[in-house]
C-alpha cells in the first residue's frame, strides 16, 4: 500500500516537472529580445531559398501555430501544452519539409538511445568490476594507478575527451573514421559492422568518462562496505572472496548507484548531444544542430522538446524502479 | 577440542600493542565454557585468536592455540594450528555475532542466509528438502516459517538474534563460539535465547564458548568459567564454584556488583545454597 | 603518482597548485599581452612555437598564447560568477525550506527536483537559436545560475533538516539565541566545507557548458573563452592543416583545469567529512 502511494507521489511530481518544464520552453522563444518568427524567417532568407509571397506567408503561418502566437498569452501557452502532450505533432520539419518533425526523431532516437544505452551500460559494467576489485584491495599498486587514472579522467568533459579521440584517432592516426556514414542493406552484417565501427569512438568518449565516475564511487563504496559487519560476518563464515563481493558487497554497492544515476542522466543527455555533433552521428543531438543551422523551429521546438521529457521521463524510471530493487522499501 | 597455550596475541604490524597476555585453556568436548571480564579484557580478542580470525593486524606473539577436530561421520580427525582453522569454518567451527543491525546481508533473504556457506553434508536432499529441515529447525526457536523469506529489516532484535544463533547451529559443527550473543536484549528474550543454546549444545554435544561480561549470563548456563582480567586469566573452573567460592578480588567484586533481590545478591536467591 | 592521488592532502595540493597556475595564467598574465589577441592579423599567421610566439600563431594571424591567456580569464569569470551566484542562492533557499518547512518547503522542493531534471543544454541551444543564432556571456551565466542553484540548495536542505533535530541547535534554542545567530554560529559550519566543494564543482559545470555550447558555435563571437578557441580552430580548418597546438592548447588547458578543480573540489569534501566525523 505504501508502495503504491509512493508511486502514485512519484507520477504526480513527474507530469508537475513536465508540464513544468514545458512551461519554460513556451517562455523561452516569448522572452526574446527579437520575434522569433520573423528572425526565423529572416535567416530562411538568407540562407538563398527563395520563396514567393504566397510560400512567405504560408511558412509564417506555419511557425505562428508552432509558436502558438494566435489568441491570448493564456490560449497560446494551453494550446502549446494540449498539442505536445496529447497529440505530440509539432508539424511538419522546414529544412525537409514536408517530412513531419516526428518521423525524423522517430528515426534519430534509437541512434541516441543506443549510443547513450550500450556505452554506460559497458562503462558502468566496467567501472563497477574495477571500482570493486580496486576497493578490495585499496593499498594495491594496481589499485591505486586504477584510481589516479579515473580521477584524471572523470573531470574531462564528454565533447573534450571527443575532440582527444578525433584528434588522436581520425587525425594523426588515421585507424576511425572522422564522421558518421552507415553502409550496407538492413540488417546485414556490412550494415552492424558498419554501425559498431562508426560508433566506436563517439561512444568511446562517453564510456571513458563514466567509467572513471563508476571507478571512483565504486571503490569508494567498496571500502566502505568492506567494514561493514555483514561482510566480516561472511567471511568468518569462510566463504570465498569472490562470493562476499558479488553476493555480499557487490548488490550493496550498485544500490545507491541507481539514484545517482537518476540525477546524473541529463548531464550525459547534454554530454551525447554535443558528442554526436562532432562526430556528425545521426541521433537526436544532431537533428537539433541541423534544425539550428538550418532555422527549422519546427524541428528545434519538436527535438528539444522531446529531449526534455525523455530525460525526466528516465529519471522518473529510475526513481520508480529503486523501490522494487530495495527490500528495505519495498517491505516495509 | 582446543588447547590454548601460553598465547599471546595483540594488534599491529610494526608496533605490538598486547591485548591477551600468556593464557592457557582448554576447550572440552561437550560443555558450555564462559569467558567473563569487563571490555579490553581481552576476551574477544582471545576468542578471535580461538577461532582463526587473524585479519585487521591481529596475530599471535606467542604460544600455540590448536585445535583437534574428529569428524562425527568419517571418524578423520584434524589437528591444526588455529592460524589454519579458516577451511574448517562454518564445518567444524561456527560463530554467533553480536546481532547488531547490520550483521545479516541487507539484501538477502533469511533462507539464502541461512545456506550460504553451509557445508556440503547439511546440504543434502535439494534445496526443498533442506528448506524444510531449516524451517522445522527455526520453529524449535519459535520462529515462523515465513521468516525464511523475511528480509533482516523486517525482523525485530530478539528474532535477528534467535535466527543468527539457529545459522550457527544448523551447521551442526563441533565447536561454536558465541560472541555476547544476547547483549543488546532484554531480558526475557536473553533467558530464551540462552535456553536454547544449551539445549542445541545437549543435543548436538558439542563444545560452545560463551563470550559475555554480563556475568549473570555464565550464571545461568555455562559449565565453567574463565575470568579474565588486563589480559589475563584471573580465575576458571567450573561456574558453580566459581561463584560459590571466588578466589580472586576481581571475581569478588564483579559478583558483588551483581544486582540484589531483596537484601541478597539474586545469583544467591537463584542459585544453589552454596 | 597515482599512490599520492589516493591520498587526499596530496590530492588537495596538487589540486590547489593547478587551479593556481590556471589563476595566475588567467587573470594575471592577460594585462601583460602585448594587444588585443583577438584582432586578425596582428602576428605572423600560420607560425610554429618560437620565442616571439611561444605556442606559434593561428591562420588568422593570432598569437596562440595570450589567445589561451584572455580566453582562460573570460572562461574562469563566468565560471565563479556562475558559482558564486549559485552557491549563495542555493544556500540561502535551501536553508529557508529546511528551516522553515511547510508549504515554502514543498514549493522550493518542487522546483529544486523540477529544475534538476531538466536538461541544461537544449535549453541553451533553443536559446541561442532563437536569439539570434549566439548567446552573449551574461545570458548563458544567467541560464547556469537558474539550473544549478539545486544542488546546494537541494544538499543544504537536508542538513537543515536534520540539524533542526539536533541537540545543541535544540540547547542554543531554548538558551534564547536568535534564528539567525543559530545559523551562522551552528549550522552554517556544517555546511561550509560541502558548500565549498559545490561552489568548485559549479565553476567546472559552468565553464563546461559553455564551452559545450561554445564548441557547436551558438556562443559569443565577441568574446575569446575556451570553447570558442575550440570553435575557431575547427571552423579555420586547424584539424586538416595540422596545426595541432592551436587546437591542443585549448583542449589541454580545458582537461588540466578540470582535473585541478576535480582534485580541490574532492579533496575539500574528504576533508571536511574526515573532520566533521572527528567533532
Amino acid at each position: 500500500m505504501n508502495l503504491l502511494r509512493y508511486i502514485a507521489g512519484r507520477l504526480v511530481v513527474y507530469v508537475l516537472v513536465v508540464i513544468f518544464a514545458l512551461t519554460v520552453l513556451f517562455f523561452v522563444p516569448r522572452l526574446g529580445p527579437t520575434d522569433p518568427v520573423e528572425a526565423m524567417l529572416a535567416k530562411v532568407a538568407s540562407q538563398g531559398a527563395y520563396m514567393d509571397a504566397a510560400q512567405v506567408d504560408a511558412l509564417r503561418q506555419s511557425l505562428a501555430d508552432t509558436f502558438g502566437l494566435d489568441g491570448s498569452l493564456w490560449d497560446q501557452y494551453g494550446a502549446f501544452i494540449k498539442r505536445i502532450v496529447l497529440t505530440a505533432d509539432f508539424g511538419p520539419s522546414l529544412s525537409m519539409y514536408p517530412t513531419p518533425v516526428m518521423e525524423l526523431i522517430r528515426n534519430a532516437l534509437p541512434w541516441t538511445f543506443g549510443l547513450l544505452l550500450s556505452s554506460t551500460l559497458i562503462a558502468w559494467v566496467l567501472g563497477n568490476f574495477v571500482g570493486l576489485l580496486s576497493g578490495w584491495k585499496p593499498n594495491s599498486t594496481s589499485s591505486r594507478v586504477m584510481e589516479g587514472i579515473a580521477i584524471c579522467l572523470y573531470p574531462i568533459p564528454y565533447y573534450i575527451l571527443a575532440l582527444l579521440l578525433s584528434i588522436l584517432f581520425s587525425y594523426i592516426w588515421k585507424i576511425f573514421p572522422l564522421t558518421t556514414t552507415i553502409r550496407g542493406a538492413p540488417w546485414s552484417w556490412e550494415l552492424i559492422t558498419s554501425v559498431v565501427w562508426n560508433s566506436f569512438l563517439p561512444a568511446m568518449s562517453i564510456v571513458i568518462v563514466v567509467f572513471g565516475w563508476w571507478v571512483i564511487s565504486v571503490k569508494a563504496q567498496t571500502t566502505a562496505l568492506k567494514e561493514e559487519e555483514f561482510v566480516r560476518y561472511a567471511r568468518l563464515k569462510g566463504l570465498s572472496d569472490g562470493r562476499i563481493l558479488s553476493r555480499y558487497v557487490l548488490p550493496n554497492a550498485i544500490l545507491p548507484q541507481i539514484t545517482f544515476l537518476a540525477l546524473q542522466i541529463g548531464l550525459m543527455f547534454n554530454g551525447s548531444l554535443i558528442t554526436e555533433i562532432l562526430f556528425d552521428y545521426p541521433g537526436l543531438g544532431l537533428l537539433i544542430y541541423t534544425a539550428v543551422l538550418q532555422g527549422d523551429f519546427n524541428l528545434l521546438m519538436g527535438t528539444i522538446s522531446l529531449s526534455v521529457i525523455a530525460v525526466a521521463t528516465a529519471t522518473m524510471i529510475i526513481d520508480l524502479i529503486y523501490p522494487l530493487l530495495d527490500p528495505r522499501i519495498r517491505h516495509r | 577440542m582446543i588447547t590454548v597455550d601460553k598465547v599471546t596475541v595483540g594488534y599491529g604490524t610494526t608496533g605490538f600493542i598486547k591485548a591477551v597476555d600468556e593464557v592457557s585453556l582448554t576447550i572440552n568436548d561437550n560443555e558450555i565454557l564462559g569467558i567473563a571480564g569487563e571490555s579490553g579484557s581481552g576476551k574477544s580478542t582471545l576468542m578471535r585468536a580461538v577461532y582463526g580470525d587473524f585479519s585487521t593486524g591481529l596475530r599471535i606473539q606467542s604460544g600455540t592455540v590448536t585445535g583437534r577436530f574428529e569428524d562425527a561421520r568419517t571418524g578423520k580427525v584434524i589437528e591444526a594450528p588455529s592460524s589454519q582453522f579458516a577451511p574448517l569454518w562454518w564445518d567444524q567451527l561456527s560463530y554467533i555475532p553480536q546481532g547488531s543491525m547490520s550483521v545479516l546481508n541487507p539484501l538477502m533473504k533469511i533462507e539464502a542466509q541461512v545456506v550460504d556457506g553451509l557445508p556440503a553434508r547439511e546440504r543434502q536432499g535439494g534445496s526443498r528438502a533442506l528448506r524444510q529441515r531449516i524451517a522445522e529447525f527455526l520453529a524449535g526457536f519459535g520462529l515462523e516459517e515465513t521468516v525464511l523469506d523475511a528480509y533482516p529489516h523486517q525482523l525485530s532484535g530478539g528474532m535477528r538474534q534467535r535466527v543468527l544463533v539457529a545459522i550457527a547451529a544448523f551447521v551442526n559443527p563441533r565447536l561454536i563460539l558465541a560472541d555476547e550473543p544476547t547483549t543488546a536484549l532484554d531480558v526475557v528474550v536473553q533467558k530464551k535465547i540462552l535456553l536454547m543454546m544449551v539445549e542445541i549444545q545437549r543435543r548436538q554435544r558439542n563444545s560452545l564458548v560463551l563470550v559475555s561480561h554480563d556475568l549473570g549470563v555464565h550464571y545461568q548456563i555455562t559449565d565453567r568459567l574463565v575470568i579474565m582480567y588486563q589480559g589475563r586469566i584471573v580465575e576458571q573452573g567450573p561456574t558453580a564454584e566459581v561463584f560459590a567460592n571466588p578466589q580472586h578480588d576481581y571475581t569478588k567484586n564483579l559478583i558483588a556488583s551483581l544486582p540484589r533481590l531483596h537484601g541478597k545478591r539474586a545469583v544467591e536467591v537463584v542459585g544453589a545454597p552454596a | 603518482m597515482a599512490k599520492f592521488l589516493a591520498d587526499a592532502p596530496f590530492r588537495l595540493y596538487l589540486g590547489v597548485v593547478l587551479v593556481i597556475v590556471f589563476i595566475i595564467f588567467g587573470g594575471i598574465l592577460p594585462w601583460f599581452a602585448p594587444g588585443d589577441p583577438l584582432v586578425w592579423y596582428t602576428a605572423p599567421r600560420n607560425q610554429n612555437p618560437s620565442a616571439a610566439h611561444w605556442l606559434g600563431t593561428t591562420s588568422l594571424g593570432q598569437d596562440v598564447f595570450w589567445l589561451l591567456t584572455y580566453a582562460l580569464r573570460n572562461s574562469l569569470i563566468l565560471g565563479l560568477i556562475v558559482a558564486g551566484f549559485s552557491t549563495v542562492i542555493g544556500v540561502f533557499l535551501g536553508l529557508a525550506a529546511g528551516y522553515a518547512g511547510g508549504w515554502l518547503d514543498r514549493v522550493l522542493s518542487f522546483f529544486m527536483d523540477a529544475l534538476l531534471c531538466i536538461p541544461t543544454l537544449p535549453i541553451l541551444i533553443l536559446m541561442a537559436a532563437l536569439f539570434g543564432g549566439q548567446l552573449a556571456l551574461p545570458i548563458i551565466g544567467f541560464a547556469l545560475v537558474l539550473f544549478n542553484w539545486p544542488y546546494p540548495a537541494r544538499q543544504v536542505r537536508a542538513v537543515a533538516l536534520t540539524m533542526r533535530e539536533r541537540e545543541f541547535v535544540n540547547v542554543a534554542w531554548f538558551s534564547g539565541e536568535s534564528s539567525v545567530r543559530i545559523l551562522v554560529r551552528h549550522i552554517f559550519p556544517y555546511i561550509a566545507g560541502w558548500s565549498a566543494a559545490n561552489f568548485i564543482n559549479t565553476v567546472l559545470v559552468g565553464i563546461s557548458t559553455e564551452s559545450a555550447l561554445a564548441v557547436i558555435g551558438l556562443s559569443s563571437a565577441q568574446q575569446a573563452t575556451l570553447g570558442t578557441m575550440i570553435y575557431w580552430a575547427i571552423n579555420y580548418q586547424a584539424l586538416l592543416g595540422g596545426k595541432y597546438i592551436w587546437i591542443g592548447s585549448p583542449v589541454v588547458a580545458i582537461v588540466l583545469l578540470f582535473i585541478g578543480l576535480f582534485l580541490v573540489s574532492s579533496g575539500v569534501s574528504m576533508r571536511s567529512s574526515a573532520r566533521r566525523m572527528s567533532i
